[in-house]
């Protein structure tokens, strides 16, 4: 398990969480590249059929910000 | 390189001319021999320096063969180089042979210098100190965005949101335009964009009205030595400790102190630097926004503090006027935020801690020292130094601290026609008003300009949009290299290839910038050539640059909303900076995930609705008829609805504004001209009892108040709310039980008539907050410490001889309301303070005399007063707005008044479209406020029926109405309201009107006929699928 590298998946707000990704690049912030994220217009429109779709297809972990 | 040519010795590539069959051998045996004896040769001469160490570890060189040296510098000449490049040449080789040293002539400083420092940062041996070049003063140019709290380049963005976003050249500093050379950013500037001989050009432009926004700046502290600003860089000004909390500031949000960046345990904030103050320099109003301010960065450094980070406040009023800000402060209070009422003597560094003494005088006279890590100034606002400069230009007229002037009845005017002034310029504020008074000045400015309204537009015209419907997906993809933004991480090349390989693609090319003009049009000449219907673009981010591609796809012929970006920079490239072999597969990752969702995007549908171009205004007070008036200054017809039988609303009891202007002439003639002007139908006793529709259509029925109950149906584009407030009739303090208490327009009127109780009393009590900054109402009224100033003062001066008590908690004179308090005090009316826990008791004696005890919470002792009446400033509660709110379908807040769409970018907004508040009813405001967002109310209406026609979004909900089964899921889920459910067919129905494209339907619907356009699941699935493939 030492080299497991997870595959995550983020459901992003447009209008919060995907301008703080937006705003963690002009910031140099830097952070694991395991990360793929899927903007959304709302948070609350990520259905559970988009998550399980994700599990479904390997993803490790989901992440919905908003 | 070396290059090795018909010359028997090795010789540098770069200075030879290349010639047909030149062989070029940079690691061959020899070359790298060569190499490691000339490395031998400086580890010889700098045996101790790490630079050279390093390079002779890598050649395996573990000690020279030779006699050693003690050197540091290698000959290279990069710092001559720089420096002959840059201009000054200030350097050169002196000397010859083993003597040859780098120097200044003479050896001594140079004059030539000129401090740039490019020698220091090239030199790779750290031989080169700026120091022993110039005598010159060595610092960064300190960053005005981080208040000098870092450095910043002589070429440089002034701050990550700036508008237009792209480097600036600061000629003061850039080596340029101090010697005549350098121009080395233009070498690097892949487009070319640098042009040094670019010259300041003066522009003409003709214009109708001007609006000033010119700002103010902060009081500098070091003008006062108490607070040592100078002394310490750990006593910072409120706004370098904003930049230290930012998270694009100096220390990336990590809340250190600037001296040894630990972090603070205690950290204490002085309120009132530079304001409230009567020492040179300094200003006597009150600056409105740095109490809560205050408490936002003390609440935010706790948030920001791992442990629990001690806050101190020491102020002299806590001024938490603003709308829902008492809360904020109730909050603050809970969260374990000190407010410590006091007077500050000094500040002083102890020993070399850093940490500073604070010495104060508590509100019962106590000297008092505490120490803290660090100290903030909560520094007030003042005009820039240039503002009488400035004014006199313009011709227009200041007050007596340098803003600009207006009358309470007209607060954007200038004393210069045409001429607005808005934002502190005018006067110490904070956002939302700043804001409501910048809408307000666009009124003004609008309603001037009404006859000429839109005759210089130019309509931007498109080509057809070619219908793609029928067409198997064609898919361009565009890989923008962002100079070297994206390209110097992730391999280009190599994304372009790999999105060739992409099911649907027909086409993919890199670009050095996608979003160049040029590159635009070859997108659209591609887009044309190739028969692409879905484009791509895989660079920054969408939040900033799809409309603008969005525009090329229109230019083209194709619907907008046939585009898809993937985020390969902000989101890849900038983020995984030191790995390109994950930014690599992640661009490819999230190229692959846009072509999917692109390969099922759909053209989109824009409604558009016509704009009925009627505006209807709730409210018939001083705000409804300013912002009626308006409107129709502006050219558009107004209903306005009152519901009593006259208009003017509580200002028809309201005789002096706290500038001492005379309401009642104000109000009749402003009455007058709505009454007269052809454009306004007024409905007075009338009130709304029906609305719906949406923005631009609404249909409302208005029914008169009496016994006639007339309906009268209206079709209105806008509504603007005016609903107003009133004052709370107390229960407490005997009000209505004695005679003599009495509150607001009660008092007002006896000392409107001079009545014998105001000429001849011998003392009276003012008695604030009664019934706000409570448990019931937990806000501040904002208006009645400035009233009962006003009042007092009046009293005074009709009868210097009364004794006047004011008996308060804060005294909220805010802004430039603080000259009423000064003078106030200096006419000798008292203030005494009490506090929520032990209110004043009234009693009724047996003569008909009053009597009021309270404790002095500065002499900590009784007071007993027997005034001849007590007056009570009350809350001032909204009007019962819950009827129309359920009418309008928009929020109230807590304690009854409207919530705006956003507190402070959008402060006469709703949430709702074509919806507007302004007055009283947003929360309690004086004549000026109320007038100046009734202006900003009626800005916004005006601006949205000038469209003429609203378009929607493509980017809305619809539900399907043969598979909807009529649960009503989606209907309680929508924030919005935009959902109707059709009885008859048992069906829900999108308003797209209302809907905000926030697909919260969409997720709800079990039937899965709710779909939000542009990210429906099947295409959100699409992108998830397509997200799994490659890690």
């Amino acid at each position: 398990m030492a080299d497991f590298e997870p595959k995550i998946l983020a459901f992003l707000c447009n209008w919060c969480a995907y301008a703080g990704a937006d705003l963690a690049g002009v910031s140099r912030l830097q952070y694991p590249p395991n990360v793929r994220a899927i903007r959304v217009m709302c948070s609350s429109s990520v259905s559970f059929e988009n998550m399980l779709k994700g599990f479904q297809m390997g993803t490790d972990g989901i992440f919905v910000g908003g | 390189m070396v290059a090795k040519g018909s010359w028997s010795r090795f010789d540098t590539s770069s200075n030879n001319p290349v010639w047909e069959g030149m062989e070029v051998e940079t690691a061959s045996e020899e070359v790298v021999e060569h190499r490691k004896m000339i490395v031998e040769l400086l580890l010889a001469k700098c045996v101790n320096n790490q630079f050279v160490r390093e390079l002779a570890t890598q050649f395996g060189i573990e000690a020279p063969m030779l006699e050693t040296r003690d050197d540091d510098c290698i000959l290279c000449g990069l710092c001559v180089r720089i420096c002959d490049r840059i201009g000054p040449r200030a350097i050169d080789f002196s000397g010859r042979g083993t003597q040859m040293e780098v120097a200044t002539p003479f050896d001594t400083f140079s004059e030539a210098c000129v401090a740039c420092g490019a020698c220091d940062f090239i030199c790779p041996t750290g031989h080169i100190k700026l120091a022993e070049i110039t005598d010159k003063e060595i610092r960064p140019i300190p960053s005005e965005y981080d208040e000098g709290l870092r450095g910043r380049k002589p070429i440089y963005v002034p701050y990550a949101q700036a508008v237009p976003n792209i480097p600036a050249i600061d000629r003061t500093k850039c080596a340029h335009f101090l010697t005549g050379d350098c121009k080395i950013c233009a070498d690097f500037c892949p487009t070319d964009a640098i042009d040094h001989t670019q010259v300041d050009e003066e522009v003409e432009i003709e214009v109708g009205a001007i609006v000033l926004a010119t700002g103010c700046q902060v009081f500098d502290p070091g003008n006062r030595d108490i607070y040592s600003y100078n002394k310490s860089p750990n006593v910072v000004t409120s706004l370098e400790f904003e930049r230290i909390l930012a998270a694009t500031g100096p220390y990336s949000g990590h809340l250190v102190r600037p001296s040894d960046e630990k972090e603070p345990e205690k950290i204490a904030w002085i309120q009132c630097v530079g304001s409230r103050d009567v020492h040179p320099g300094t200003k006597p109003y009150c600056s409105a926004v740095c109490c809560t301010y205050a408490i936002k960065e003390a609440i935010v450094a706790k948030e920001h503090s791992k442990d629990s980070l001690d806050t101190a406040i020491f102020y002299i009023d806590i001024r938490t006027q603003g709308k829902d800000f008492e809360r904020y402060y109730n909050r603050a209070k809970e969260a374990g935020v000190r407010f410590i009422k006091s007077r500050i003597s000094s500040i002083a560094q102890v020993d070399d801690s850093g940490n500073q003494l604070i010495r104060y005088t508590d509100e019962t006279g106590r000297r008092i020292e505490e120490e803290f890590d660090m100290v903030v100034l909560s520094v007030g606002l003042e005009p820039a130094p240039d503002a009488q400069e400035f004014a006199e230009r313009l011709g227009i007229e200041l007050d007596d601290h340098n803003f600009s002037k207006t009358s309470s009845f007209t607060p954007v005017s200038t004393s210069k026609p045409g001429i607005y002034a808005c934002g502190v310029l005018q006067g110490p504020k904070d956002i939302p008003y700043s804001v409501m008074q910048a809408s307000a000045a666009a009124s003004a400015a609008s309603s001037e300009l009404a006859a000429v309204r839109g005759t210089l537009v130019q309509e931007k015209s498109y080509p057809q949009e070619q219908d793609v419907s029928a067409e198997r997906p064609q898919v361009g993809v565009f890989v923008c290299n962002c100079g070297v933004n994206v390209g110097g991480v992730a391999r280009v090349p190599e994304v372009v290839e790999y999105a060739k390989s992409l099911p649907n693609v027909v086409h993919a090319e890199e670009n050095l910038f996608t979003c160049s003009q040029d590159a635009q049009d070859s997108m659209r000449e591609t887009i044309a050539e190739r028969k692409l219907n879905r484009v791509v673009v895989a660079a920054c981010s969408p939040r900033t640059h799809e409309p603008l591609f969005q525009e090329t796809m229109k230019a083209a012929g194709l619907n907008k909303y046939l585009f898809e970006m993937a985020n390969i920079r902000n989101q890849d490239s900038w983020v995984h900076q030191d790995d390109p072999d994950a930014a690599t597969e992640k661009a490819k990752d999230l190229v692959r995930m846009a072509v999917a969702k692109a390969s099922l995007l759909e053209p989109l549908e824009e409604q558009q609705v016509p704009i009925t171009p009627v505006a209807l205004v709730v409210g018939g007070g001083l705000a409804g008829m300013r912002a009626a008036l308006s409107i129709a200054e502006s050219g558009y017809e107004v209903h306005l609805v009152e519901k009593a039988d006259r208009l003017g609303g509580q200002a028809n009891h309201i005789y002096w504004t706290w500038k001492g202007e005379d309401v009642q002439p104000f109000r009749m003639s402003l009455e007058q001209e709505v009454l007269q002007h052809p454009l306004i139908t007024v409905h007075l006793g009338a009130e709304v009892t029906y609305m719906s529709g949406f923005v631009g259509n609404f249909h409302s029925t208005l029914t008169s108040v009496g016994m006639s109950q007339e309906a009268i149906p209206i079709d209105h584009g806008v509504v603007v709310v005016a609903t107003g407030g009133e004052p709370y009739r107390a229960k407490e303090y005997l009000y209505g039980e004695h005679p003599r208490v009495l509150m607001w327009h009660e008092l007002d009127d006896l000392v409107f008539r001079k009545e014998p109780i105001i000429t001849e009393g011998r003392s009276s009590v003012f008695i604030q907050c009664v019934g706000s900054r409570n448990e019931e109402r937990p806000y501040c009224s904002r208006i009645c410490c400035t009233h009962s100033l006003l009042t007092a003062v009046k009293m005074k001066e009709v009868n210097p001889h009364m004794d006047i008590y004011i008996l308060y908690r804060d005294i909220r004179a805010y802004g430039l309301r603080e000259e009423l308090y000064t003078k106030a005090r200096s006419n000798g009316i008292m203030f005494i303070p009490y506090s929520l826990e032990d209110p004043p008791k009234v009693s009724a004696l047996e003569d008909g005399l009053l009597q009021i005890e309270v404790i002095n919470q500065v002499l900590r002792r009784k007071i007993i007063i027997q005034p001849d009446f007590i007056n009570l400033a009350t809350a001032i509660v909204p009007a019962r707005n819950e009827e129309i709110a359920r009418h309008l379908k928009v929020p109230l807040n807590e304690d009854g008044f409207f919530s705006e769409a956003h507190v402070k970018l959008r402060p006469v907004d709703f949430a709702t479209e074509g919806i507007f508040v302004c007055g009283v009813a947003h929360y309690p405001k004086d004549i000026e406020e109320s007038l100046a967002q009734a202006m900003a109310a009626a800005a916004r209406a005006v601006s949205l029926m000038a469209k003429k026609i609203w378009v929607s979004s493509g980017l809305v909900s619809h539900i399907d109405s043969a598979t909807c089964v009529g649960c009503q899921g989606c209907l309680n889920t929508c924030p919005y309201g935009a959902i109707d459910y059709l009885e008859e067919q048992h069906i829900c129905q999108v308003n797209i009107a209302l809907c905000k494209g926030c697909g919260s339907c969409a997720a709800a619907c079990t039937s899965g006929s709710a779909r939000l356009a542009g990210f429906a699941r099947q295409q959100i699935n699409a992108q998830i699928v397509a997200s799994m493939r490659g890690i």
